[in-house]
């Protein structure tokens, strides 16, 4: 399969299934569309046409390079694993990864919240219990085979809310550690509101990564992150993240934002971000049902695009500058990046990634938490609900049809299981809306790649 | 090449025979935990 697009200036040709790139002058760009469909002779006659002044010789030379990049398998390639990928899904798996829930409360009330403002559709407010914890670790201990690092992200609602248990657990973490020949890497999401001094000592001495929450621009922000009495929660937050990031050298952080129908123009949410100093940037779509009033829907796509777009432009611009940053969802690793098995495998969750409610209940990300229906078991007797969790081990690219036919399969995965869930009642679903906004953040971060390369060269 | 600039990527059809050890990272298309995007996944 292979995938051409123009973005920025640049004629991007993606052979999907070998994952080679290329960047094709007009003449070569116009030329690969005919190669496979036409002979030899109908190619050069089509191609004077629309390109009277080039000579037959270097129709020749763009034939010939065509031809080389399909010999040296770089060009017209095949999808040669679907096989492979389904043995590799069957195979036994070890939980890697828990997403604690040390919180089912919150100190904001944000609009889009998945989780109601952290109730996760409960009643009333709930704090883990360091006992919880710990049995939670133990038990990912237990299920983890072998396997050498552990993730574990502190989340909530809001994990500050319950800071002593978190300390008590990174503690006990540590403490077990050695014994077992595991090394716990430990993740904190907080929307900053209580976020001082000691926390972030001690995060930095004990988190591999921090997810900082804000939106962008004061009023977008104001306007979807108000505290419950309804004043925004921006001019207390933003000193506070500077300064958590400035003492982790701008590196293993995110500043995390989500964008809605109120600020599709998202891209100056993205620049005032980093215009603040911030290097590690995420803002990311929101998944909300079509009836919310700030919901993204088919129809906002055009102007997303743009934006996306303008977003990528600005990004090559800042490149090799002190303006430059990283922005999540344009990173990608064209010459490193896992095997095929894990690019086309799925996520994880339900399987490898395991998320523990303040009862030790688990279910198989933090998006389905609440649903009962995907309560997959606990952490003192385990999975119980085996059917649900080989369902899960069932999502592949390969699982969905949409997915083996799309460019974006092998940066992308198959997509995520809850989004599908939620917007077609089955976890082997795709949300268009999520599929093709991936598709053109694929395109973006490509065409960032192909820049700096040639710029390099 | 005169026309074509082919831009350095690892090939992933090399990756058939000395991948799938399983011992990779869960990977997630929001930054709200650890893992990243599998397009920006390690090989680890």
């Amino acid at each position: 399969m292979v995938h051409c697009y123009k973005n920025n200036g640049y004629n991007i040709v993606l052979d999907v299934d070998s994952g080679a790139v290329h960047v094709f002058d007009d003449i070569a760009y116009d030329m690969v569309g005919l190669y496979e469909d036409n002979d030899r002779d109908d190619i050069f006659s089509k191609m004077k046409s629309m390109h009277p002044s080039v000579s037959e010789d270097e129709l020749g030379e763009v034939y010939e390079e065509i031809g080389q990049l399909k010999e040296s398998g770089d060009l017209f390639s095949e999808d040669v694993y679907k096989d492979r990928v389904i043995d590799y899904t069957k195979r036994p798996t070890v939980v890697k990864a828990l997403c604690l829930h040390v919180a089912h409360a919150c100190n904001l009330s944000c609009k889009y919240c998945f989780a109601e403002e952290g109730l996760y559709h409960g009643k009333k407010a709930e704090l883990m219990p360091f006992e919880v914890g710990k049995q939670a670790l133990d038990f990912l201990i237990e299920n983890s085979g072998s396997r050498h690092n552990l993730e574990v992200d502190f989340f909530g609602g809001e994990p500050l809310l319950n800071w002593q248990v978190v300390k008590d657990l990174v503690a006990y973490g540590r403490s077990v550690e050695k014994e077992h020949d595991k090394h716990f890497r430990f993740t904190l999401t907080t929307n900053g509101v209580l976020l001082d001094d000691e926390v972030m000592e001690f995060v930095n001495r004990e988190m591999d990564n921090v997810v900082l929450s804000i939106d962008g621009r004061k009023e977008v922000h104001d306007r979807m992150r108000p505290f419950i009495r309804g004043d925004g929660s921006y001019d207390l937050i933003v000193p506070k993240f500077k300064k958590l990031a400035d003492s982790r050298n701008q590196d293993r952080y995110y500043v995390r934002g989500t964008f809605t129908a109120g600020n599709k123009d998202f891209s100056k949410d993205v620049l005032h971000l980093a215009d603040l100093g911030f290097k590690q940037i995420s803002v990311e779509p929101v998944v909300a049902p079509e009836d919310e009033q700030y919901a993204l829907t088919m129809e906002d796509l055009p102007e997303l695009y743009e934006e996306y777009d303008r977003l990528a432009a600005e990004m090559a611009e800042r490149m090799d500058t002190d303006r430059e940053f990283n922005f999540f969802h344009f990173m990608i690793d064209l010459e490193g990046g896992p095997c095929v098995y894990k690019r086309l495998s799925g996520c994880g969750s339900g399987t490898e990634y395991l998320s523990v409610t303040p009862t030790g209940e688990l279910y198989p990300c933090h998006q389905f938490v609440g649903n009962d229906g995907m309560k997959i078991g606990d952490v003192y007797n385990g999975i119980q609900n085996k059917e649900l969790q080989q369902e899960f081990k069932g999502c592949n690219v390969y699982s969905r049809k949409e997915c083996s036919e799309c460019f974006a399969k092998y940066y992308c995965s198959g997509g995520c299981a809850a989004n599908a869930y939620h917007f077609t009642g089955d976890i082997r679903g795709t949300y268009e809306v999520g599929c093709a906004l991936m598709r053109k953040r694929v395109e973006c971060a490509i065409m960032l790649k192909a820049a700096r390369e040639l710029k390099e060269q | 090449m005169k026309h074509i600039k082919t831009l350095k990527t690892k090939k992933l059809n090399n990756t058939v025979k000395t991948g799938g050890c399983g011992e990779c990272q869960t990977s997630c298309q929001s930054a709200c935990k650890t893992s990243c995007t599998v397009g920006n996944q390690k090989c680890e």
